[in-house]
């Protein structure tokens, strides 16, 4: 039996790439912070992933002609639906960029990043020690 | 693919031009010429977003210097050198409180920018090091 990577690292291959992407968007909102008329953009983390996991669940068959669907299909494009941010309060040249909003954010997806990169670690690691049989 | 690094980088350089013009528009605060065409008038930066045809995520950059259309000063001065016929020399139209704050916001965005860059740099490292604990 073929050890599936797929299988093993779950969902967190997709997370930390979408983590990757909402840190580039929070990057450039923060990077526009004084650029007139640069409305800020950020992803709905939760619908983005859902968009893109791995479908767990198995669809039921009644028909040997049905489709298996279900484990380890992933689905979605990859890229997430970027969405403008709903300002504050919104400054007269039209920048809709608060910087301690895009700072919070900033700070929340890099501590999430990491997350997911010890989730990932310890997947690894736990694959090794089956490699090796727990020595 | 656009690097939150870059972005950062793109950032800070436009800042930093940003903060030099109002350098400069400081040093020559005091600044006097012999013509209204002459005279000093205070530089200001322009932000444009730069857009990324295939990501979404985007630069900034400087895309032009403009000048301060406010009226110049002119001060009745005969005994100056740069005096024209009438006698009047032209100042600058700096205004010191503006160039201050301006001064400040740059600095502010400069650091968030900078912040921005060490952290990623961070997770990049931290990403590097994935599976070898």
């Amino acid at each position: 039996m073929a050890i599936s990577f797929d299988k093993a690292l779950g969902v967190h291959q997709q997370a930390l790439l979408l983590r990757q992407q909402r840190s580039e968007l929070l990057a450039s909102n923060i990077a526009n912070a004084d650029t007139p008329g640069y409305k800020a953009r950020d992803i709905d983390f939760r619908q983005a992933l859902a968009g893109t996991a791995i479908s767990t669940l198995a669809l039921s068959r009644s028909n040997a002609a049905h489709l298996t669907g279900g484990s380890g299909a992933i689905s979605g494009s990859g890229a997430a639906e970027v969405k403008y941010r709903q300002p504050h309060q919104p400054s007269l040249d039209g920048n809709t960029v608060e910087s301690h909003v895009e700072q919070a954010a900033f700070a929340d997806n890099s501590l999430r990043y990491q997350a997911t990169l010890d989730f990932l670690g310890s997947r690894f690691s736990g694959l090794k020690s089956v490699l090796q049989g727990g020595q | 693919m656009a690097n939150p690094l870059d972005i950062a980088a793109a950032a800070m350089n436009a800042q930093m031009l940003r903060l030099n013009t109002t350098a400069s528009n400081l040093a020559n605060a005091d600044t006097v010429a012999s013509s209204e065409e002459a005279a000093y008038r205070a530089r200001q930066t322009v932000f444009a977003t730069v857009l990324d045809g295939q990501r979404n995520a985007t630069g900034v950059a400087v895309s032009g210097i403009t000048e301060s259309q406010a009226p110049i000063p002119k001060r009745y001065e005969p005994g100056h050198p740069l005096a024209d016929d009438a006698g009047y020399v032209y100042g600058s139209n700096v205004n010191s409180v503006e160039e201050m704050a301006n001064m400040l916001s740059a600095s502010r965005s400069f650091q968030n920018n900078a912040e921005v860059f060490s952290t990623v740099k961070t997770l990049t490292l931290r990403a590097l090091q994935l599976g070898k604990q």
